[in-house]
Order: C-alpha cells, then structure tokens, then sequence
C-alpha cells in the first residue's frame, strides 16, 4: 500500500499511523493485510516466487538456498531423491513451516511468510497431502462441501446453507473426480485411489489458483494412474499445478517443465529429456 | 419447524426428549398429586436424586461436545461445573441475610467468623438474581476463554492437553480450599435459605428446581443438536478426524476449537448452577479431578458423539453408583475403574453402540468408522 493512497482515505487509526511513520518496517502486526479479494498480479508471468529459503532443522539443512519460479497456469513437476526437501519446500509455501531464511511471495504483492495456513488456503494454494486426508466419517459430498471456499468463520458456519450455484459447483467437482455416484457414501469406505480423488477434488472446490499435489499417483492401479493423468494434465491453465512424485513413468507422461531437487536445492530445470541427459541428474538420480 | 428439522434422523435425541417431556408431567403429579401414604407417591429425596441426574446429564452433553465431537479431552471439565455453581451459591447465601447464625445482613456467616468487616468485591452483585446467572455463564465461559486461547493457540492436543485440564482443575480446588479466598474454604458455601423467595427445601421449591433442570437439559440438547448438525458440526468432526486438512482447507482451527471449548464451559456451568441449590451445598470438593474423571466415564460409557449416548452414560453410570455406594461404598471405585476398562475394550460405542449394534452388523466398516481416529494408512 503507498503512502498516497493512505492519506487519501485514512481509514483507521491503524492505518493513519501507518501513513505518520512507516513503523509496519518494524512490527509485524502493523503491516497491511494482503488484499485476497484483488485478483493475484501475475503481470510479471509467475504466480509463485520462492526466493532464496533455507530451511534446517537440528542442523540438518532440509532446504538450502532454494529458488523456484512458478508461472501462472503452469504444470510443473518436482522430483528428486528421498531428503531432498520436496515436502518442505511444500510445507513452507502453505505456511506449515517458517524459513530461516528467503523469501516465498503469491503473485508479486503477497508475502507468503507473513500469513498463517487458513490464511493462505483462502487465499487460493491448495495442497494435497502424500497420504490422501479425507474426512473419513464425512460422506463424500460433505467433504467436497466443508473445502468450498466460502466465509468460514465460526458464526458463518453455525447458520450456513447451501445456495444453488454452490450445490451445482459441488456436482461439477463430484463429475469431475468420477466420484458422483458415491456421494452419499461416507469417505472412509472408498478405495486408496478414489480418495486421492476426493482429496484432489476438495482442493478444486476452493477454487485455488495453485495446486500443490504430493505424490498423487501413490498406491494406484495402472488404469487410476492414467486417469490421473488426464485430471492433471486438464486443471492446468486454469490452476498452477505443481506434483511432486516418484513415479518417473506418471512424470514422464505429464510433464512439461521438471525441476530436480537434490540436497535441498534446484539441481537441474528443464524439459523431461533434457533433465534425463543432464549428467549431473543421471549421477544422483537416474543412474541408481 | 427448527426442532423437527434438528430431530430429523436422530432416534436417540427423539426418545431422550420423550423421555424428559413425560418426566416433566409425571413427576410434579406423583410428587404432589399423590398423597403421602400411596404407593405411588414420589418423595422429595427421590425427585432432588432425578433433579441431580439431570444436572449431571447436562454436564455430559457439555462434555460429549467438545471429547466426542472436537476430539478434545477435558479432564478439567468439572471446574466449569463447579464455578456456575459457586456462582449460583453466591447469590443464595447472599439471599440468606439477616437469618445467619452470626445474623449479619450483609456479611455471609463464615466471612463474620473470619473477622472480615466488609464483603470482597467479587461478591457484589451477587445479591440480584440475573446477576448471578449471568455470572453463571460468563465466569466460565471467560476462563474457558483464557485458558482455551492460551492452549489452541500453542497447538498444545491430545494427552498434553488433557493434563493441563487437570491440572487447571486440581488448582482451582487448592484455590477455593484456602479461607483467604473467601469462598468459605474447606466447608464451601451451605445453609441456603430461600431462591428467588421461595424456601428451598420446601417440596414445591424443589419441584420447580426440577422442572428447571429438565428444561435446561432439553434446551442443551437441541441447542448441541443445533452445533453438531450445522456446517460448523461438520468442521468440527473434521477437526477431530483430520486437523491439517482442516488447516489446509482454509479453516482457523483454532477458532473453532475455542468457541466450542467456551460454549462447553458455558452448558457445564448451567448445569452446576441447577445442582447447588438441589443439593444445598458447594464445596472445593467439586473440584476434585476424580469428578472429571468420572464425568468422562459417564460420556464414555454412554458413548461418544452422540449426544444422546451422553445422558444415558450420566444416567446409568449414576443410577449405578447411588445404588452401589449404599450397599458396598468401598467397592465403588474399583466398579468404576473396571466399567472404565470393559467398556473402552469391549464397548468403543457404549451403551448406545451396544443398542445399535444390529443395525451396525451390515455396514461394520461405517460402526468403526464413527469414532475418532489417526489418520495413519500405510499405503
């Protein structure tokens, strides 16, 4: 927010102080709130900007000195050893965990570090978890209806319903993941795949413009990995999509653009046959 | 019509309201329809004892919101309970006045026996009966506040959370035992006189303490029916089941959690504020962890998330207990702990899992599945 535009309208006392000394470079709480309700600004291609981040835990230096740009609409694939820190830099961008270091922004006006996970779940990052995490007692619809971006505070949620155009959103994603037909059926009941779904799917309901995806294809059959594919492959452009897997056939046959991580930091980026004639890739990865 | 909607699928919650609406019927006619001599003549010790099971089955449901719903185990739950009915004390011993022992107007016996020459200000207001209740709620429902916010917001769950709750609790006891802190100490707060100007032993005082203990524990019903079925039920079940998914779906989990912890506080501070003037009495011994603890057996006795498993875990186990402690007193908490023992081996659902269990036996995936769970697949 620039000065101008604060001693134009001086809203709060907040903000007339802020616009007095610029003491928000100091304390945190005083820094204005991200501004969600404003499309995300791209203008400069990427959606995801992670700069810089380190992370270590008792020393061991989980992530180090990672950099990874992200275009808006992108289908982007991570992959890279056991250790190599796909899961943290995954925990960082949802706010799981703090860097010690660097610096993730949303778009280029929203600073990542400086918000809580509910915060940038509304915001539009979805995340996908390695063991599929549905709700397993909810049925199927409740799930897809509890992740539907909407005003969840606690008052809200006491004297919620359900309007049409939502009840048609919900049987759009139900269509999208195959999962109409068992909508009424609790989740715990489905199949290892069917959940992956539903987890994919209660990530489309809230309407995210990144969807980080750990490991989605784990535990499937042939004929789910191939449908997954196909659901993938089809989100992006309208979601920055970002999967991390180990399964190098499924990578192979969505990728586009793959970045290798190793020891915590990018170690090749490119186009799948590029990376599997990078001999520095061949080495750690491919070569085992 | 709300409650029709709320009563919709809920066998359990339908019988339990029946159950309560004919006892409100019953009970003031048996009570002081019938006379004395009959056979079917209810005496006043009998209908305080059902007053009693009431309050307690309040104070369940209280609990069941927050353990079986939320996943989050109170051991401390009795301090809420306890605090509404110190509040409701206050305002009966300041109702007794001038026919103290000590015969002071202002000044409660035991603060005259302690030399004290004028009343504590915590003890203001508490002569005005809407006062005093809104103490009821508010008193616990602020410390609830405090102490939820302070643990939700350090993600502090689980057993870490469970002990704190006692610990809580077994500090409040030390607290209200001292005399400094003007709770009349070890003895509590007794000898009440009259509520709101009628006497409170007479039989009709206690008919009316009676019907208010029914109505309250049927509000609270539909009232937690109100929560557990909303959208807001719904996140809550999904906090218990899967709480980063819950995160990651864009809810503040803990605002959720605290708002129910309050609301729980709250309904078990009602509760004990209609225990203390049918029993006559409030002590520092409410406070004792073993009530929690007990109190936890009733809701898992009865089963966990339902809300009507709730009342007939606070019913039984109680019934249970007058009957027992009058013919082997010892011998009850060893009862106690092994009914504890059998049933989380045997029974997970409780008794109600046990009166549902034919219907379960086609679908045993979906009976498991009611109970919270890790969410731990090895895939």
């Amino acid at each position: 927010m620039s000065m101008s535009s604060v001693l134009e309208k001086p809203a709060s006392l907040l903000e007339r102080a802020r616009a007095s000394y610029p003491r928000d470079r100091v304390f945190e709480f005083m820094q204005p709130r991200p501004a969600f309700d404003q499309p995300v600004d791209t203008r400069k291609g990427p959606i995801l900007y992670v700069e810089g981040v380190s992370v270590s835990f008792d020393g061991f230096k989980a992530l180090n000195n990672l950099s990874l740009y992200i275009n808006d609409g992108e289908l982007r694939c991570i992959i890279g050893p056991n250790g190599a820190g796909k899961t943290t830099m995954m925990d960082v961008i949802t706010g799981k965990t703090r860097p010690d270091q660097g610096q993730v922004y949303f778009g280029q006006t929203i600073n990542l570090l400086a918000l809580q996970e509910h915060e940038i779940a509304r915001g539009g990052i979805g995340r996908k978890f390695q063991k599929p995490t549905v709700l397993e007692t909810l049925s199927v619809y409740d799930n897809l209806e509890l992740a539907m971006a909407s005003n969840k505070g606690v008052w809200s949620c006491l004297l919620h319903t359900l309007n049409g155009e939502q009840r048609d959103r919900i049987a759009e994603v139900l269509h999208l993941i195959r999962l109409t037909a068992q909508a009424r059926q609790q989740a715990g009941a489905l199949s290892h795949g069917q959940k992956q779904w539903l987890e994919i799917g209660m990530l489309l309901m809230q309407n995210p413009r990144i969807l980080l995806v750990d490991e989605p294809v784990a535990g499937m059959t042939g004929e789910e990995t191939e449908r997954t594919a196909e659901l993938l492959t089809s989100l992006a452009g309208r979601h920055a999509v970002i999967v991390v897997e180990h399964d190098m056939a499924f990578v192979r046959s969505i990728a586009r653009t793959v970045t290798v991580l190793h020891q915590g930091s990018v170690l090749a980026e490119g186009s799948m046959d590029k990376i599997q004639n990078d001999p520095k890739v061949i080495e750690v990865y491919l070569g085992e | 019509m709300l409650i029709r909607r709320l009563l919709e699928n809920d066998r359990g919650g339908q019988i339990v309201l029946l159950v309560l609406l004919a006892l409100l019927v019953v009970v003031p006619l048996l009570s002081l329809g019938v006379s004395d001599t009959s056979v079917w003549h209810l005496s006043t010790y009998n209908v305080t004892l059902l007053g009693k099971y009431l309050c307690y089955a309040l104070l369940a449901l209280s609990l069941d919101l927050i353990w079986g719903y939320c996943g989050i185990l109170s051991l401390g739950h009795g301090a809420f309970f306890a605090l509404g009915g110190y509040c409701m004390g206050m305002y009966l011993m300041r109702q007794i006045g001038d026919r103290g022992v000590y015969g002071n107007p202002e000044l409660p016996d035991f603060m005259v026996f302690l030399n004290w020459d004028h009343l504590p200000w915590y003890w203001h207001g508490f002569d005005m009966f809407w006062f005093a209740m809104l103490m009821v709620v508010l008193v616990p429902g602020l410390l609830a506040l405090v102490f939820g916010w302070l643990a939700f917001r350090s993600r502090v769950t689980g057993v870490y959370l469970s002990i704190i709750t006692q610990a809580l609790t077994y500090a409040l006891l030390l607290t209200f035992f001292r005399n400094e802190a003007g709770f009349g100490g070890n003895n509590g707060l007794t000898d009440f006189k009259d509520i709101l100007g009628f006497p409170v032993q007479a039989d009709t005082t206690r008919i009316g303490l009676f019907i208010a203990s029914v109505l309250a524990l049927m509000l609270g019903y539909l009232l937690c029916r109100l929560v557990v079925t909303s959208r807001l039920g719904r996140v809550i079940v999904a906090i218990r089941d899967a709480e980063s998914r819950t995160r990651f779906s864009g809810y503040q989990v803990e605002h959720f959690k605290l708002w129910l912890f309050v609301l729980s506080a709250m309904l078990a501070g009602i509760a004990g504020a209609l225990f203390v003037p049918q029993v006559g009495i409030i002590n520092p011994g409410e406070f004792s962890p073993l009530n929690s603890i007990e109190l936890v057996v009733w809701v898992a006795v009865g089963g966990r998330a339902t809300l009507f498993g709730a009342i007939a875990g606070a019913f039984s186990v109680n019934y249970a207990k007058t009957w027992f402690t009058s013919l082997y007193p010892e011998a009850w908490l060893f009862a106690l702990g092994a009914l504890f023992v059998l049933v989380t081996l045997f029974l997970p659902k409780g008794l109600v899992g046990l009166a549902g269990q034919r219907k379960w036996r086609r679908t045993p995936k979906a009976a498991l599945s009611g109970l919270p769970q890790q969410q731990e697949y090895a895939s």
